[in-house]
């Protein structure tokens, strides 16, 4: 059954970003014709992909595996079988269509480049959440599919609208994607307990025991967790506003994303997690309820717009809806319709998106209304406006049409009350699309020809190329159906059903079963609602208005309450009063070293006096004299310059007890805190005296009594045990023979702690960066971006001072 | 402060002091001294160099912006950690290299290296903020 093809698999996912790292480079010297030659990395894959048909149709499963976090059992595993080809087919060939078409359509365009590097690095993410086998490769290649998305929607990110739906879109499946990988670590816990051994991270390990999962106690948050994964992924009501709102990426960007892949990864999550979660009766409630208002609000929403984008965009939230209800009925034929219809609407679909593309491109609005008469001047455009037209209607001879008989007959044959309203959901759905269709493939076209921005003008051949040849698609896998059936629909349908299925896909309808007259339906009411499409719109538009909010609003109201909440709360913590903060931080130090101490009892017992030399009670006395002149100091200056004196008598200390490597810092550290501090009083506009009022002064005081005490009655306390001396003593053993260096202090410091100090240093780093941003924030430099006030001169320097 | 003598003298005294610094970050795996301490007398150098002379003058002999060298410290600190990656052993194991250069022996290691990383961040970063605290304010 197994064929292992190591790495190449592995590199199916990795070379998009490769390429992509290059393609800025790659546009620099080729300019717009970068989409032609870019084109070949998606091309190369695609036609690598195709030579996997003829095994997987045999029932062949290929995988391949790298070694990745072994000691966590992760590896960066692939896997290719029906589904996953089908879908790394589509991502491959419709990216080839879409590189070659940025490359026309973003022509000229300052980032160009930058452009098609997020186009890649995105197919790339696509590619490995769609090959993943391993849970949490498949988690990451997600986020980055998120994270790219949200590149490509804030790519135009001079417009405010851009940024707004690239944060939206990042947030809602962000979010899902975090809940999601709850729910895959749940599962990876769930494989353990049923294992009783390492448990397991690949998927493929855990289909086969379906049944157990689906009796535990896990499967219900298990299963709720990775149905948010997939909806905010897959735009199900009610996370599908964001799915509009990232129109405002550039439209390949719409086609490729936000049409034909990204937003189908959670249908095929849920496709993928079908062996394993389906089936049961929460699983069939859940998906029907929410991918049938998906599909009815989405439809009816698309109606009302008159964008063409916009349309389109309804429609693919309805599709995803409609994709999500099928997968839930779990027969074979509505899983056999869901994947037909997968790869009807990726190729149509993308397809359309591409034809508003070139209707903006060449006309200058995309506003359905504005536009007319189009034909003559734009005829590949046309054409293929209509190729993709009467696929979504699912007239015969289309895949969309398949698609349709398909899910029908699985309506049909599962008999019942609740199958019938379910198909009724779909009839009234596909309708609603039909409609939208007719509009795009019609209006634009015929009629007089209107006044648009631009002169129109038909695209060139990078862009109408693409769409026409996803609109041959479309139609041309539905005359090949058998063909299709066999190399497509029956391993994706073993995939996603988990046992054997055989297609039985025909080109001529059966008209003595009932499938072809619900089509007719379909058709009828399709074309009542184009006929009264006006009317329609007008109508829901009212309605809406009147309704007054949207979820776009009740997430722009949560996303406020968000930033207001985290707003007050940092001004709970992050007041300005620097007094206030080192009071917390001393409070804070006393109650940690003294706390314990106090409640676990082990207070030290004062033992006799050492005898000290005449020089120790000397070193004694300049400590002493130092902190009598820091209290006694009448101006600030005097009293830095005086702690100094205190610290150089420690450092003494420090020599004197054998630790020169110690003693030598302390005197560095003093000096230079003496001059920093100097320095930083002459910068504040500090007051030259302390101006401490006696309750301050008292405050401070007895803070400052307690740190000492507490840090003296710890000293004391460690003297009372011996010291454990095996570490000096391996460390002093070991460090001539195996660290080569005499001086154990800094063999610790940069060998045996290395990691340690490597921490420090960096934090240091981190701290000087800030400090100097500080330092030049207060010269009056520029202040912009989060947290920037208003100059207000001297004012901002006072309150920082006092 | 700002005396002819002081002013005069000023960027002998820093020299010095760098040069006594590389001497202490050097000798410091086998005497007392290394990266900490020779940063530190090193950034002690321009921060006199800057009170004694102007911070432009300082500047314009550093040539460099002392961020710039913390951060090249903290990558050289790190690179010399992965260079155990070649040798297939865990990060930061130190890498020994002994040989005899005109009549001397030397050794050079991946401590040594990482040990004069620290000494570029804490010179970098406190001469940074030592600069920056003594330029005067409407130049910042």
């Amino acid at each position: 059954m197994q064929d292992h093809l190591d790495f190449t698999i592995v590199f199916v996912a990795l070379a998009p970003f490769l390429a992509g790292f290059v393609a800025p480079l790659v546009q620099r010297f080729v300019g717009a014709a970068s989409g032609w030659v870019l084109a070949i990395v998606p091309a190369g894959i695609f036609v690598f992909l195709l030579g996997f048909i003829a095994p997987v149709a045999s029932g062949e499963v290929v995988t391949a595996s790298l070694p990745w976090i072994p000691d966590y059992g992760i590896s960066l595993s692939f896997l290719i079988d029906g589904l996953s080809l089908t879908f790394a087919l589509l991502i491959s060939g419709i990216g080839t269509v879409i590189v070659v078409y940025s490359g026309g359509y973003l022509k000229g365009h300052v980032h160009q480049g930058r452009f098609m590097s997020f186009i890649l690095m995105f197919m790339g993410s696509m590619l490995g959440a769609v090959l993943a086998d391993d849970m949490i490769v498949l988690f990451v290649f997600w986020e980055l599919t998120t994270i790219t998305s949200f590149l490509l929607i804030g790519f135009d990110h001079a417009r405010e609208a851009a940024r707004r739906a690239a944060i939206q879109a990042l947030v809602v499946t962000g979010g899902g994607g975090l809940v999601l990988l709850a729910g895959l670590v749940m599962l990876h816990i769930w494989s353990i307990d049923a294992s009783q051994e390492t448990g397991t991270w690949l998927l493929s390990d855990m289909r086969e025991n379906g049944e157990l999962l689906r009796q535990s106690a896990l499967y219900m948050p298990i299963l709720l967790m990775v149905l948010v994964g997939a909806f905010t992924k897959s735009a199900q009501f009610p996370f599908q506003f964001w799915l509009p709102n990232a129109m405002e990426a550039p439209t390949p960007v719409s086609a490729f994303l936000h049409s034909a892949t990204m937003v189908k990864a959670g249908v095929y999550l849920l496709m993928r997690m079908n062996p394993l979660l389906g089936g049961t009766d929460i699983w069939m409630a859940l998906l029907t309820v929410f991918g049938g208002i998906t599909l009815l609000w989405g439809a009816t929403l698309a109606l009302r717009q008159t964008d063409l984008k916009q349309m389109l965009a309804q429609t693919t939230v309805a599709s995803l809806g409609l994709l999500v209800l099928l997968v839930g009925q779990g027969t074979e034929y509505a899983i056999a319709g869901a994947c037909l219809y997968l790869i009807a609407h990726a190729a149509y679909k993308g397809g359309l998106f591409l034809v508003a593309g070139l209707i903006d491109h060449g006309t200058g609005t995309r506003e359905i209304t504005e536009l007319g008469g189009l034909m003559k001047l734009m005829p590949l455009t046309f054409a293929a406006a209509v190729l993709g037209g009467i696929s979504m209607a699912g007239l015969p001879l289309t895949l969309g049409f398949l698609a349709k008989e398909e899910m029908y007959l699985g309506f049909s044959e599962a008999g019942g009350l609740l199958p019938y309203a379910v198909m009724a959901v779909a009839v009234l759905g596909n309708a609603l699309m039909m409609a939208v269709g007719l509009a795009i493939a019609i209006v634009p076209f015929f009629g007089g020809l209107t006044h648009t921005p631009h002169h129109v003008h038909e695209g060139p051949v990078s862009m109408s190329a693409g769409p026409l040849l996803m609109g041959l698609v479309a139609l041309a896998g539905g005359i090949s159906v058998g063909w299709l059936g066999e190399n497509f629909l029956s391993p994706i349908a073993h995939a996603v059903s988990g046992h054997e299925f055989h297609a039985h896909l025909k080109l001529v309808p059966d008209f003595t079963a009932l499938p072809v007259y619900v089509s007719i339906l379909t058709w009828a009411l399709g074309v009542f609602f184009f006929w009264r499409l006006t009317e329609i719109r007008t109508g829901l538009k009212a309605l809406l208005d009147a309704v007054g909010w949207t979820f776009d609003k009740i997430f722009d109201a949560l996303m406020w309450g968000l930033v207001r909440g985290a707003n007050a709360l940092t001004q709970v913590l992050h007041h300005g009063r620097l007094e206030l903060y080192l009071v917390i931080v001393f409070v804070g130090f006393a109650l940690a070293v003294g706390m314990p101490m106090l409640v676990h009892g082990g207070w030290p017992e004062i033992g006799a006096m050492p005898d000290l030399t005449f020089y120790e009670w000397g070193v004694i006395a300049i400590a002493l004299i130092g902190l009598g002149a820091v209290l006694a100091a009448r101006t600030r200056l005097v009293a830095i310059a005086s702690l100094g004196i205190q610290g150089f008598a420690v450092a003494l200390i420090f020599m004197l007890f054998g630790a020169p490597d110690l003693s030598f810092t302390q005197f560095m550290v003093e000096v230079l805190s003496v001059v920093i501090l100097a320095l930083v009083m002459t910068r504040l506009y500090l007051d030259r005296r302390d101006r401490r009022v006696p309750y301050e002064m008292v405050r401070d005081g007895s803070l400052a009594i307690l740190c000492g005490a507490a840090i003296s009655v710890l000293l004391l306390t460690i003297l009372q045990y011996p010291l454990d001396m095996r570490l000096t003593e391996l460390f002093a053993a070991t460090s001539v023979p195996i660290a080569h260096g005499h001086n154990v202090v800094n063999v610790i410091l940069v060998d045996y702690r290395g990691l340690d100090t490597f921490g420090e240093i960096s934090v240091v780093m981190t701290a000087g960066i800030a400090i100097f941003a500080l330092i030049r924030m207060r010269g009056g430099g520029k202040q912009t971006g989060i947290g920037a006030r208003k100059p207000q001169g001297r004012e901002v320097n006072r309150r920082t001072a006092s | 402060m700002n005396t002819v003598i002081f002013r005069t003298v000023v960027p002998w005294i820093a020299a010095i002091m760098i040069v006594f610094s590389v001497f202490v970050l050097l000798r410091g795996h086998n005497e007392p001294g290394g990266g900490f301490i020779g940063g530190l007398i090193a950034a002690s150098a321009i921060a006199i160099y800057g009170i004694g002379g102007s911070v432009d003058e300082v500047r314009r002999a550093m040539k460099v912006d002392p961020l710039a060298i913390a951060g090249f410290g903290v990558v050289l600190a790190g690179a010399s950690g992965l260079l155990s990656a070649f040798t297939g052993e865990p990060f930061m194991t130190s890498q020994w290299l002994f040989f005899t250069f005109a009549d001397a022996d030397v050794a050079l290691s991946t401590p040594m290296f990482f040990d004069i990383g620290v000494y570029f961040v804490v010179f970098g970063t406190i001469a940074a903020v030592a600069l920056a605290l003594e330029e005067p304010e409407d130049e910042a």
